[in-house]
């Protein structure tokens, strides 16, 4: 508890006065002035009792590049749940840039506001060819009436294209998605996220499955989208956070354990204790 | 940039699909009208008007089928409650069919012949203007329209799904039949409607009335089957179908599925309400066994037999497991119900793909061997 | 056998009866005018004693003859006295007395009184009881007779009722207050009708009386109205554990398996026809224990269900694992086949299951309340197989098992779990269940093929209110849906019931889509 506060107020940007001020401010554009991407406050989930997030606190500065490491069942997911709207905190405020509330969002607006999301498991649409995935995910108006009314424009598909170069999988754009293997799909989902042209990433092991050459790259890309967007990943491969380089900060049961950069939080004795004692 | 819809239109079918969609029409618009009326009853190439009512009835169950698999198939929505929709589309229109009666029923009275029975002095509020045949036109798709709407819009909000709304769907269409045998609802109670006499004026029986009934079911099916086309060619479709297979994923990225889900549920809903107007002058009935779950769920299996997620699955599961049904009833009724509850299992245990996959292996192992 | 019995009166009569009815009295009763003999009638029924008995018995069997100017009891070949019961010569033309419907009631209500007078208890009870339904004014000396002789308290209940029930035409508005006063505190429709004419100002002058019987009117209606809400109570219970029963197997096969099973009502109706075939056993080869068949049909009918259920396990369900929608749609094609199995085996129309006569009958709880055996039966039933499933699902291997393998089914089968023939078995579990469904269905509905068919929605209904993965919460869901449906069907008719439940779970997931024991977490999708 006594970690979390020193945490919070290290990291608290200059000329923010909390929350309170910030809980007036509850819908529209997002307002990166402060320089704060994303602001948890206090987040609070509880399963029949059990306590996912225990009054977790974390802020991203915008271009902010930062790893999430802990434990099994520290809380890691659930709190990508809560960012993404798909859980509500029991308690605590959860706000992007200075103005929006996420916790009153629903999970389509909240991919709108611009937070963009990867699973765990590589979730694409596995039926629909390569090309047809990006194009879904493509930032755009997405009601009913334009989708039935959409069709490609020239620049829309350059920008396709070029994404598909990106990710490497320019010569695979007409196959089924299902056909690929597990580091394409994840890779695939990287540049669904990208289509999407979020503010936010949100990378649940992005990492997983995938060659140690095909790391080094998506450490690459990572590295150079960070300034632009805001990323955050959450990941156990040591090797990969290292080249990610930033900060790291390791949860564990639902709160903030430690944050520093990744030589220091290997050294603290507390994480230590959380990784290897018991 | 933007391409006409027109041309979006032409570009939902290829080539050899519009050629089959033309001979289609050809067949039932001109071929089966020349030889129903040209040919005496005994000639070899009659077409009786038992066949006419037969195929004019499965064409009707193949819109169903087409509206069912627009859900199912491409939306990943299995509905145990589509007889409810085609029902109410029948019963609005016949609605209109009892009111062309007139006089003729058999209490010669103003009102319908049940409602006379019941003692009622005056149509209920809701028969108001069912004389009218643009008005129950409109209600013919309003009236599923508005309570798929209602009924989806609270389920799909709620996140229901799988075989929680299949069941939920069921026990829908199980209320609705209950609510219809009741005599005090208005609509005939057990017995429905029935003893038609005219549509627009024209007598219901005659030649001329079956072949025009025929002949717009027909066009009814092939509009339906090119709209279906359009529909899951386009981004919309394609938005449904992954919302069928990741729902999560296509939230994350921005599109609400709630509306994707409601849109295509009460244009299915619409489309059944259509089939049902046109089975009813056509078979000249129309009673509440028409929302008995065991009719709803038969649904699914022309689907499945036929092959789900394509539109001509549907189209071609009707027809075999209806013909197949009257070719039973006649010469085996006992077995009919064993058939098709060996269809339902053979089909799911063994033909996931229907008909339209089976063909599809079979021609993909007929190239390969070519090879 | 009346006439032996009159016989034997007339004996007894003779014997004890000293004191002799009034001659004039008895020849009173061959009077030419009814009100003549209705008036004699209540006369001798006051002397209580057993000549009038004798008589008035008599006259009731159209024995009592006017022989002369003496009225005479002919049996068989002997004659006597009425008046002293004496033996006499038979007379020459007796002349047969007219007794007509109305004399006929006042005879037996005459009898009935006097029966309050017999040694026995238990016949002055029955007596009592009878007379309830059919006090007139006239007998409230006799009761008041009967009343300071009586010792037993029951008895002397039931009789300050009905001397209430005299009094109330009696001349005295006090005397009728006080009636009035005493009826207040029944419980009975009869006695509500008696007291219902006293609110009446046309018939009851007297203010007071009057308004003592409206507030009696009220008291009775209050209890008769909680009569009916225990009755109705209790048929929901009895409704719910009906639906308990037929969705206690879908709480295993669906709620712990999550396998749809459409066919489940079929496996109720495996399980009627099973007790069906039970009787038939029974009727044909021990006819003597016919009474029996029912419990024996018990093992039987879980056997040959769970037998059905090991087969569509094996042969389509076990190939259809997490393919629901599959799985329902095959599921149902088995309901198809097994419907018409049945149409085939044992033909369209449906069997007669006949009650064992132990289950006949009720027990009577108020007055207006009775509460039927066969039902109290299944109430029991339902506990009993609530029980066995419990027990098998919590402190059996078997049960352990079928947790395991639902929670974790690739660490159950490393562990050793034989998967396969656990899923088997829990299916064949569940299907038995239903079967001993199908056994109290039989006992209080039709058996016929289709009879499964109006079961599954409802079944389904408990499971999806009741949540997945829980028996408690289909026990609730059943329990809260069979009263909540038999109360509104009171209050409404039993299709709006029907439907208006159907709308209600249908808003009620809107609010709880889990059902209402949710499993909460991140396992949950």
């Amino acid at each position: 508890m006594l970690n979390t506060v020193d945490l919070f107020e290290d990291d608290r940007p200059a000329g923010s006065d909390g929350a309170d001020q910030m809980g007036h401010l509850v819908t529209g554009e997002l307002d990166l002035s402060h320089g704060v991407a994303l602001y948890l406050e206090d987040i609070t989930v509880s399963f029949d009792g059990f306590k996912a997030l225990n009054n977790l606190s974390l802020a991203i500065n915008a271009g902010e590049l930062r790893c999430i490491i802990g434990p099994n069942g520290a809380g890691k997911t659930t709190m990508m749940d809560v960012i993404t709207g798909k859980t509500r905190p029991d308690s605590g405020k959860a706000y992007f840039g200075q103005s929006i509330d996420l916790t009153r969002l629903s999970e389509p607006e909240i991919a709108h506001v611009g937070i963009g999301r990867k699973f765990q498991k590589p979730t694409i649409f596995e039926q629909h060819t390569v090309f047809e995935n990006l194009e879904l995910a493509m930032k755009t108006d997405k009601r009913v009436w334009k989708s039935l009314m959409a069709w490609l424009a020239g620049d829309e598909r350059d920008r396709i294209a070029e994404t598909l170069r990106m990710i490497r999988l320019d010569k695979e754009a007409d196959r089924p998605a299902g056909l690929l293997s597990h580091g394409q799909k994840q890779w695939l989902e990287i540049g669904m996220l990208l289509m999407q042209e979020p503010k936010l990433l949100l990378l649940d092991e992005p990492v997983a499955g995938m060659t140690d050459d095909e790391t080094m790259r998506t450490a690459e890309l990572f590295v150079s989208l960070a300034g632009k967007h805001s990323l955050v990943v959450v990941e156990h491969d040591m090797a990969f956070v290292e080249k990610l380089g930033g900060l790291v900060t390791v949860l564990h049961e639902g709160s903030v354990l430690a944050e520093g950069d990744l030589a220091t939080v290997q050294n603290d004795q507390r994480v230590i204790e959380v990784y290897l004692g018991r | 940039m933007r391409k006409p819809l027109t041309i979006r239109i032409l570009s939902a079918l290829d080539k050899k699909s519009w050629l089959a969609l033309g001979i289609f029409l050809a067949l039932a618009l001109v071929v089966v009208p020349v030889l129903h009326l040209n040919f005496p009853e005994d000639s070899a190439l009659h077409v009786s008007t038992y066949a006419i009512t037969l195929i004019g009835k499965i064409m009707c169950y193949a819109l169903v089928a087409v509206a069912m698999d627009l859900i199912w198939g491409y939306g990943g929505i299995l509905s145990l409650g589509h007889g409810l929709f085609f029902a109410l589309g029948g019963y609005a229109f016949g609605m209109y069919l009892m009111r062309q009666i007139g006089r003729d029923g058999s209490y010669g009275a103003d009102l319908p012949d049940f409602m006379v029975f019941l003692d009622w002095k005056e149509l209920p509020w809701f028969w108001v203007g069912s004389d009218s045949f643009g008005w129950v036109a409109f209600l013919v798709m309003a009236v599923p329209a508005l309570v798929a709407f209602v009924f989806g819009y609270f389920a799909f909000r709620s996140r229901i799904k799988g075989v929680y709304f299949s069941i939920i769907t069921q026990a829908l269409t199980y209320a609705a039949m209950l609510l219809f045998f009741r005599n005090e609802t208005g609509f005939g109670g057990n017995n429905g409607f029935t003893d038609f006499k005219r549509v627009l004026g024209y007598t219901i029986t005659s030649s001329e009335t079956r072949l025009v009934l025929f002949g717009l079911t027909a066009v009814m099916l092939a509009v339906t089957l090119v709209f279906s086309a359009w529909l899951v060619k386009s981004k919309f479709g394609r938005v449904l179908t992954a919302i069928r297979d990741a729902e999560s994923r296509v939230m994350f990225i921005g599109y609400n599925p709630l509306w994707y889900k409601l849109t295509i549920w009460v244009i299915s809903a619409v489309l059944c309400g259509i089939a049902g107007a046109l089975y009813v002058p056509q078979v000249g009935i129309i009673n509440p066994s028409e929302m008995s779950p065991g009719n709803s769920i038969e649904i699914a299996i022309w689907v499945a037999v036929g092959g789900r997620g394509t539109l001509i699955g549907p189209v071609i599961g009707a027809f075999v497991v209806n013909l197949a049904k009257s070719w039973f009833t006649v010469s085996f009724p006992e077995y009919w119900l064993f058939f098709l509850g060996l269809l339902f299992i053979v089909v799911t245990l063994m033909l996931p793909q229907g008909l339209v996959g089976l063909w599809k292996k079979l021609m993909a192992k007929k190239g390969a061997e070519a090879c | 056998m009346k006439k032996i019995l009159i016989a034997l009166l007339l004996s007894l009569g003779s014997l004890s009866a000293l004191a002799a009815l009034d001659p004039g009295r008895v020849r009173q009763l061959a009077a030419e005018d009814s009100s003549d003999k209705v008036a004699a009638i209540q006369q001798i029924t006051e002397n209580a004693d057993p000549d009038a008995v004798r008589v008035l018995t008599a006259m009731s069997e159209d024995s009592l003859y006017l022989a002369g100017d003496k009225a005479v009891i002919i049996t068989d070949d002997s004659a006597f006295d009425a008046a002293t019961g004496e033996a006499i010569k038979m007379p020459a033309n007796p002349e047969s007395i007219t007794v007509n419907n109305r004399i006929r009631g006042e005879l037996a209500s005459a009898l009935a009184a006097l029966k309050l007078f017999d040694a026995d208890r238990e016949v002055r009870l029955a007596s009592a009881e009878e007379l309830q339904s059919k006090v007139s004014a006239g007998m409230a000396p006799l009761l008041k007779k009967a009343l300071d002789k009586e010792s037993d308290a029951e008895i002397k209940a039931l009789l300050k009722l009905a001397y209430a029930q005299a009094n109330l035409g009696n001349a005295d508005p006090v005397a009728r207050l006080a009636a009035v006063k005493a009826l207040a505190e029944t419980s009975s429709p009869v006695i509500k009708s008696v007291l219902l004419p006293l609110t009446d100002k046309a018939n009851e002058p007297d203010d007071k009386v009057r308004y003592e019987a409206i507030a009696a009117v009220k008291a009775i209606d209050g209890r008769l109205a909680l009569a009916e809400n225990v009755g109705q109570a209790f048929s929901g219970l009895s409704l719910g554990s009906i639906l308990l029963l037929g969705a206690l197997g879908l709480a295993i096969t669906y709620g712990v398996m999550g396998i749809i099973n459409m066919a489940h009502g079929e496996l109720l109706m495996v399980g009627a026809y099973a007790t069906y075939g039970m009787q038939t056993l029974f009727r044909a080869y021990f006819p003597d224990a016919i009474d029996w068949y029912l419990p024996a049909a018990i093992p039987v009918a879980f056997f040959a269900a769970a037998l059905v259920g090991v087969i569509m396990e094996r042969t389509v369900i076990r190939w259809l694992y997490g393919r629901t929608l599959e799985t329902l749609l095959a599921t149902w094609g088995l309901s198809l086949v097994l419907i018409q199995s049945a149409r085939v085996l044992f033909g369209a129309q449906n069997v007669e299951v006949a009650n064992p006569s132990w289950m006949s009958g009720g027990i009577e709880v108020l007055p207006n309340l009775i509460l039927p055996w066969n039902r109290i039966i299944i109430v029991g039933f339902a506990i009993f197989v609530l029980l066995l499933v419990w027990l098998l699902m919590n402190k059996t291997r078997l049960g352990m098992f079928v947790r395991a393998v639902t929670q974790n089914r690739p660490m159950a089968g490393c562990v050793g779990v034989p998967t396969s023939r656990i899923d088997t078995m829990a299916f064949a579990l569940g299907a038995g269940i239903a079967g001993l469904g199908g056994v109290a269905l039989s006992q209080i509905s039709n058996v016929g093929p289709d009879m499964g068919q109006g079961y599954i929605v409802d079944s389904f209904m408990v499971v999806v209110v009741g949540g997945v993965g829980q028996l408690a919460g289909a026990v609730w869901a059943a329990l809260g849906l069979g009263i909540f449906s038999k109360l509104l069907e009171g209050w409404a008719g039993a299709v709006i019931a029907k439907i208006s439940i159907l709308v209600c779970i249908i808003i009620f997931i809107q609010k709880r889509p889990q059902g209402i024991f949710a499993l909460k977490g991140r396992f949950v999708e």
